[in-house]
């Protein structure tokens, strides 16, 4: 349904006005915004042409130097620039720790599960610095894109779990970056494919980034993209072949002592211009000397693909298993595409091109894709292509439980159900007079609670006292379409809503991220009144637009002459408010007229079920 | 907006065990292509939350019915048939379980090749078309009791071939 870009004169909007919008590829070791200009959807570059901007920020006591000039930075103050941040992402220091990762920082304990990372600017979360590189992205929009942009789609690990995906949302939030929608990567790059191509059938996306793996089966039918399964694994990427690559250096180098932080982000370094010449050459000279740990040899590609060869395989396995869930025969997928840029690794292409034997596509830059995906996805969502029909189904990619008795998980959505979806599960008290329940939720397929990834807890407060077993909670549990959870609860019997307190396990609490928004406004005081001033604005702005949008189309054909009176008032009424600096009026003048047209948008909503399948009764009677 | 429609009445398809997947399919689509959240992002909240409600319901509806057993399932409890968690089945049938139980355990036992676990499943399979059958004839002729017994036939079946789904993928060590 059409609902944008039919506007009457002298309304806010200018017809046709096109919005701003862009795809964000927020990625492990580089990342990039994307954007559709005069109908070409490309990578925007910075000032000196270049596209991709390595995700690396560098704190210094009176700056932070995000990209580039970071990495530039990275051997000789690694303490203080921050690389590869996506792989801690809604992850507690204690996982970090017990992934086996080498982490070149220094760790300082936070109130809520999330690490903190000590640099000479003070302590910084990894949702922080995300928060950075989405800002120095943003920037080099402006470059290209004048005024603000009216909204971004960023893309994450199709694997990704709930508290990663609220991570990154939460860093946009930071960033004070307008979400329109967290896109799957695997799921944009095969958009970018499809548009690309007009290609139908079933794809395979192979996505090997820096950190992460993801597998996701798509088949593409008439413009909509429906993600049948996905799989994967958040910590399998290039960063672990460059670990492969500087464990040899070390071990061939007969060093015995500890390695220091700046012998192991040289080591990586090195390790990472190895492994990107052995994809081009068999043999690789290797000299490196740091602070006493010198080593020279020759790496040969074998050598490096005996190493890298139980990893590759993992990611096969990951392949196997999407292909059982999805239901299809390995047979019907039609084509295979690679992403990411450790899909330049020749053993990595070999072994896809083995398992799906078909020849896997690279004709779209295995490192631009996925933003060329998000931001034709983004032009679409923000309204500049009103006429398209690009319509994504994505899945939950890991399924959701709750903690039961003995620690065991009983799951409530299973992995691969299409999003959104909602669940209702109903609890009851198990002691006389119980006021409270606590729910533990959980994601992951293991049996045991131990075993998944703990999400959060909630507390239901608020329920009547009963006698054991006589209140009925019912909880409903909600995945929109970013793929991220909302709880909400009622105690059935007498209607009482039970409040819920929400304590993310690893994710940053709300009055964290209010404080964050505050600290990143020098002069916190005047800066937030006219902040808010202006999010009101925005706000005003964006309803107007809407209701008044929604009335040329629908209005007459739903509404009396008089309903349509009373919308119209309002908007002029809330308009003339705008012009005003009262932030307070302009909120309560948006309420009321939510209130007021709250029945005019269940109309419409019902309009568009029953015109979707109006062509459908005809020949159900044939 | 009319949550009671039941997920039939949603697609406009007859409410019959054998049905068009291909066709639902094509229905799910388009529903989805009208009140999909994408299409609302510039909507107002209330729109919005409809949309959401609305895309959740056509996704629990169509997960329901595009595969044969939940769509079973669903079709009895129109009718105002639950199924039972303990059902009393049929002694000759559960003797037969038993021993595709343990033809399922020798081959997890003996690593047996893939190829016998491929027959064992393709036999399970077959098996199921059958009660399938016998759920169709007896729904439609009215036998709601039949019916069901034929749904724990299938649960049982279902049961074993995720069984062996999972031997499969110890098999080849996933």
């Amino acid at each position: 349904m059409a609902l944008l870009q039919i506007t009457e004169p002298g309304q806010a909007v200018e017809p046709h006005q096109r919005k701003r919008a862009a795809g964000i590829d927020l990625g492990t070791t580089n990342s990039l915004i994307a954007s559709v200009r005069g109908g070409v959807t490309e990578p925007l570059a910075d000032e000196s042409g270049e596209e991709l901007m390595p995700s690396v920020v560098r704190y210094t006591c009176d700056e932070i130097i995000v990209g580039r000039d970071a990495l530039a930075m990275a051997k000789q103050d690694p303490l203080n620039t921050i690389i590869s941040v996506k792989r801690m992402m809604g992850r507690g220091t204690d996982e970090l720790l017990s992934l086996g990762q080498r982490l070149p920082y220094e760790f300082a304990g936070g109130d809520s599960g999330m690490p903190r990372i000590k640099t000479v600017s003070g302590e910084v979360s990894p949702v922080a610095v995300s928060a950075e590189i989405l800002k120095a992205l943003v920037a080099r929009a402006a470059l290209s894109l004048p005024g603000d942009l009216d909204g971004v789609v960023i893309t994450v690990p199709a694997y990704f779990d709930d508290a990663q995906r609220q991570a990154t949302k939460d860093a946009a939030t930071i960033a004070g970056v307008e979400v329109l929608r967290l896109l799957n990567e695997p799921t944009a790059a095969a958009v970018a494919y499809g548009l690309d191509t007009g290609s139908e059938g079933v794809v395979a996306v192979y996505d090997l980034g820096g950190g992460t793996f993801d597998i996701s089966l798509l088949r593409l039918n008439r413009g909509v993209f429906e993600v049948l399964s996905t799989g994967g694994n958040t910590s399998l990427g290039g960063d672990d072949f460059d670990q492969k690559i500087a464990a040899w250096m070390v071990s061939n180098s007969g060093f015995k002592d500890e390695i220091t932080h700046v012998q192991f982000r040289s080591l990586m370094l090195k390790a990472r211009e190895i492994k990107e010449s052995l994809s081009e050459k068999d043999a690789v000279a290797v000299d490196i000397e740091t602070e006493g740990l010198k080593f020279s040899g020759e790496l040969t590609r074998s050598r490096f693909e005996q190493d890298i060869a139980p990893l590759v395989e993992e990611s096969i396995k990951a392949c196997r298993r999407a292909i059982r869930d999805s239901g299809i025969d390995l047979s019907e997928v039609d084509s295979v595409i690679l992403v990411g840029g450790s899909t330049r690794v020749p053993l990595v292409r070999q072994a896809v091109a083995a398992y799906f034997e078909t020849r896997p596509l690279r004709d779209i830059d295995p490192d631009k894709v996925v933003a060329i995906g998000a931001a034709a996805q983004a032009n679409q969502l923000v309204g500049n292509r009103p006429d398209d029909e690009i319509l994504l189904l994505d899945v939950l990619p890991l399924s959701l439980g709750l903690e039961t008795m003995g620690g065991l998980t009983e799951k409530i959505i299973q992995r691969n159900t299409t999003i959104p979806v909602a669940l209702a599960q109903e609890f009851t008290t198990y002691k006389d007079g119980q006021t409270a329940l606590l729910v533990h939720v959980v994601q992951g397929e293991r049996d045991l609670v131990a075993d998944c990834r703990s999400l959060a807890r909630f507390e239901l407060h608020g329920i009547p006292p009963m006698v054991a077993g006589a209140a009925k909670i019912q909880v409903v549990f909600q995945v929109d379409a970013d793929g991220l959870l909302s709880v909400s609860a009622t105690e059935q019997s007498t209607g009482v809503a039970a409040r819920v307190e929400v304590k993310p396990t690893y994710g940053l609490a709300e009055e964290e991220i209010t404080s964050m928004l505050k600290d990143s406004f020098e002069h916190a005081e005047a800066d937030a009144q006219s902040r808010s001033l202006y999010e009101a604005r925005v706000e005003a702005g964006r309803v107007v637009e809407a209701l008044s949008n929604a009335l040329d189309v629908d209005g007459e054909k739903l509404l009396s002459a008089q309903e349509i009176e009373v919308l119209r008032e309002g908007m002029l009424k809330l308009e003339s408010l705008v012009a005003g600096e009262d932030t307070r009026a302009i909120n309560t003048s948006i309420e009321m007229l939510g209130k007021a047209s709250e029945e005019f948008a269940g109309l419409r909503m019902d309009a568009s079920v029953r015109q979707a399948l109006a062509g459908y009764r005809i020949d159900e009677l044939a | 907006m009319d949550f009671k429609q039941n997920y039939f009445e949603i697609f406009q398809l007859p409410q019959e065990f054998h049905l068009d997947v291909a066709e639902l399919g094509e229905r799910f689509r388009q529903l989805q292509k009208n009140v999909h959240p994408d299409k609302f992002v510039n909507a107002s909240d209330r729109e919005k939350r409809l949309s959401m409600q609305w895309t959740a319901q056509i996704n629990a509806a169509y997960s329901t019915l595009k595969s044969r057993l939940p769509r079973a399932i669903y079709l009895l409890g129109l009718d105002g048939t639950d199924i039972a968690d303990n059902p009393v089945l049929d002694p000759v049938f559960l003797m037969e379980q038993i021993e595709l139980r343990e033809e399922l355990e020798e081959i997890e036992r003996t690593d047996g090749p893939l190829a016998t676990l491929d027959n064992f499943k393709t036999e399970v399979e077959k098996i199921m078309a059958s009660f399938e059958e016998e759920f169709a004839a007896s729904y439609s002729g009215g036998d709601h009791l039949k019916a069901e017994q034929a749904v724990y036939k299938l649960q049982f079946m279902n049961k074993l071939l995720l069984a062996a789904n999972s031997v499969e993928e110890k098999l080849l060590d996933y």
